[in-house]
């Protein structure tokens, strides 16, 4: 299981790094939210997969049982999760003002840009 | 007062106070008191927290009374609590000149807000002892300044603004894919414990690739060589106090969280990750830095890609990695957020007299403004490494670690980025501050312009001016106790027992059931304590 997760996350990777490299910036916001998706997958599978079995610790014991479900990592993904929607919504937005303002989402138009003043 | 109060007032002021801030939403001056207060609050909680340290050594405190390793842990150490001072004296500065300095639009759609938010960052990731919840306060830190870099909505602005914020958010996804792997190779989180747990990992070359992962994602965050790129493209784009901030402090979080991770967390490898990465690394940011500001006409872009070449000094004192070297490091840093805040503090007042950041439209203040040019001069000389100005002694103690350790060339390069630092102040100085050569239908005849009458803003605009400028000269003349300061900090940074005692305690800490279970059946995984 983590062997084919392995690869699901390369792939992801690899999308997303292509996106990244495209020269609009509605896509490049798309390779970013797949490249954190692929993160939060590697998060997920560091965790080690078990067999879910609700961590709970018996009355008594120090431990869960063994072979129960990593919580931690799934707080850490729930936490990564909602930091990249709010990032998301933000970089959307941006851009969407960007191009009101500036009428491109041409990455190379923004390269000029800079230049312009100096 | 109880150490602990100490430790969570920083986190606590600012956040409050952006709560308040906002409830007084269409109320500028109460927004502008608020901000004054929460800013004040945590430079004095900083200082008390200096007291507290120097008295019983460095505290640590089990946020929600889980224990480390488990719970989220503060921690203030030496490190830590220079850098909540230094930040915080920035923050009293920019509350007094945001006052004048920030236009009631942008105070209605949540300057101070903001602001407080973005301390609150800042001051836990220098907090923190928890390395996922260092990328948290990481993000708490971006957010906030996204908002403040676009914030007025000027196409200059969303221009820069966007590639802030694009190349920002990759970095944040290395950090947490370095974090990933850290608790997939180790088991765990807290720094203190990783310290220990990392030196046992048996496949060691894992964990230098690891380290490389936070390189890039710090490198990106401190604007190193080669990943600088955006920090000259968006610093010179909002208003002066906004640029002001954010040159002080925000690439000095990535400096503080490089100087932590490379001297508690990664160093299996030094001769990799410090003498050859680093000091690559380093000696490339100066130069590179440098030589990008000699080509700017922009008062604040000059001064940015300053910024990229002083963070080179800062990673030379960590790649070096001797204990003087570390000291220089830690008083580079304190000498270099108040001087690169005032400069671009100048600016602003610069801006506001002549009427434009353009080195080119410039000239002549100092005819009028004698008094601002000597507030410039004090930074910029200090910047330059003048004798005897803070920047002097800082670059004195890189370099005789830098010959001490024998690295030669680091120091070589050192010394000539400070000789073309002092050409780029020049160049602002002959530019902004003398009368312009009197081209026709020049101001005047003699190449000065008409005086710009004082008002009561700009005045207070001086206020903070000087004050940094009287920092600046504080750390020259009584260099010796902030080099003991620093000193103090690099002990703690060379030999990380202290501060692993402090968070962990005596006992051994129990192990991560899961990883650490799952790990000890492999072959090539950690090794049971």
């Amino acid at each position: 299981m983590e062997t084919l997760l392995a690869f699901v996350i390369g792939a992801l990777v690899a999308v997303a790094v292509y996106q990244l490299q495209r020269r609009d910036l509605v896509r490049m916001v798309i390779g970013i939210v797949i490249l954190s998706n692929a993160v939060n997958l590697l998060l997920f599978t560091l965790g080690r997969m078990t067999r879910a079995e609700a961590p709970l610790i018996e009355i008594g014991a120090k431990l869960p049982p063994e072979g129960s479900a990593n919580p931690l990592s799934q707080a850490l993904i729930l936490t990564a999760i909602v930091i990249g929607f709010g990032l998301l919504a933000f970089s959307l937005v941006l851009v969407y003002r960007a191009y009101r303002s500036l009428d491109t989402v041409d990455a190379q138009d923004f390269v000029e840009l800079e230049f312009d003043d100096a | 007062m109880d150490a602990d109060l100490l430790l969570i007032l920083p986190l606590v002021l600012p956040l409050a106070a952006a709560v308040l801030a906002l409830l007084f939403r269409n109320v500028p001056r109460v927004q502008a008191g608020i901000n004054l207060i929460s800013m004040s609050g945590v430079l004095a909680a900083s200082l008390g927290l200096l007291a507290i340290i120097n008295e019983q050594g460095i505290q640590a405190f089990a946020s929600g009374g889980w224990p480390a390793p488990f719970g989220i842990v503060l921690v203030a150490d030496y490190l830590s609590v220079i850098m909540l001072i230094v930040s915080a004296i920035i923050g009293v500065a920019v509350a007094v000149y945001a006052i004048p300095n920030i236009d009631t639009e942008r105070v209605h759609f949540g300057f101070y807000p903001f602001m407080n938010l973005l301390m609150l960052g800042i001051n836990g990731s220098f907090l923190t002892g928890d390395l996922f919840n260092l990328y948290v306060w990481f993000e708490v830190m971006l957010i906030s300044s996204f908002v403040l870099i676009v914030l007025g909505n000027t196409e200059d602005q969303l221009a820069g603004a966007v590639k802030y914020v694009m190349i920002n958010l990759v970095s944040s996804l290395f950090f947490l894919t370095g974090a990933g792997l850290v608790y997939g190779t180790a088991g765990t989180l807290n720094m203190a414990e990783l310290s220990l747990v990392l030196n046992e990992v048996e496949s060691s070359g894992l964990v230098t690739i690891i380290s490389m992962m936070f390189l890039i994602s710090f490198g990106i965050k401190a604007a190193l060589f080669p990943l600088f790129f955006w920090l000259p493209a968006s610093y010179h784009t909002p208003p002066a106090a906004v640029s002001a901030f954010f040159a002080g402090l925000l690439t000095k979080v990535g400096v503080y969280a490089m100087i932590r991770v490379f001297t508690l967390l990664f160093t299996q490898d030094i001769g990799y990750t410090h003498t050859t990465m680093l000091m690559w690394v380093a000696g490339l940011t100066m130069v590179t830095g440098v030589l990008g500001a000699a080509a700017q006409n922009d008062f604040r872009r000059v001064l940015s890609f300053h910024i990229v070449s002083q963070i080179g000094y800062m990673i030379m004192g960590l790649a070096i990695y001797t204990p003087l070297a570390l000291i220089g490091a830690v008083f580079y840093i304190i000498h270099h957020i108040i001087v690169k805040a005032n400069l671009f503090l100048v600016s602003g007042v610069a801006q506001r007299l002549g009427g434009s950041f353009s080195l080119k439209k410039l000239k002549g203040l100092y005819a009028h403004h004698p008094g601002l040019a000597i507030l410039f001069l004090i930074p910029a000389f200090s910047l330059a490494g003048f004798p005897p100005l803070s920047g002097f002694w800082a670059k004195l103690v890189l370099a005789k670690a830098g010959i001490e350790a024998g690295a030669y060339g680091i120091v070589a390069v050192a010394i000539a980025v400070g000789l073309f630092t002092m050409f780029s102040m020049t160049k602002i100085w002959v530019k902004a501050f003398l009368p312009g050569s009197s081209e026709p239908g020049a101001a005047s005849e003699n190449g000065t312009p008409e005086r710009t009458p004082m008002t009561m803003g700009t005045r207070l605009m001086y206020v903070p001016i000087a004050a940094l400028a009287a920092v600046t000269i504080m750390i020259s003349v009584f260099a010796g106790p902030v080099f003991d300061l620093a000193e103090r900090s690099a002990n703690e940074l060379s030999d990380s027992s202290a501060y692993i005692e402090a968070v962990l305690g005596h006992e051994e800490p129990a192990a991560d059931p899961y990883t650490r279970l799952d790990l000890d059946r492999r072959s090539g995984g950690v090794h049971a304590r």
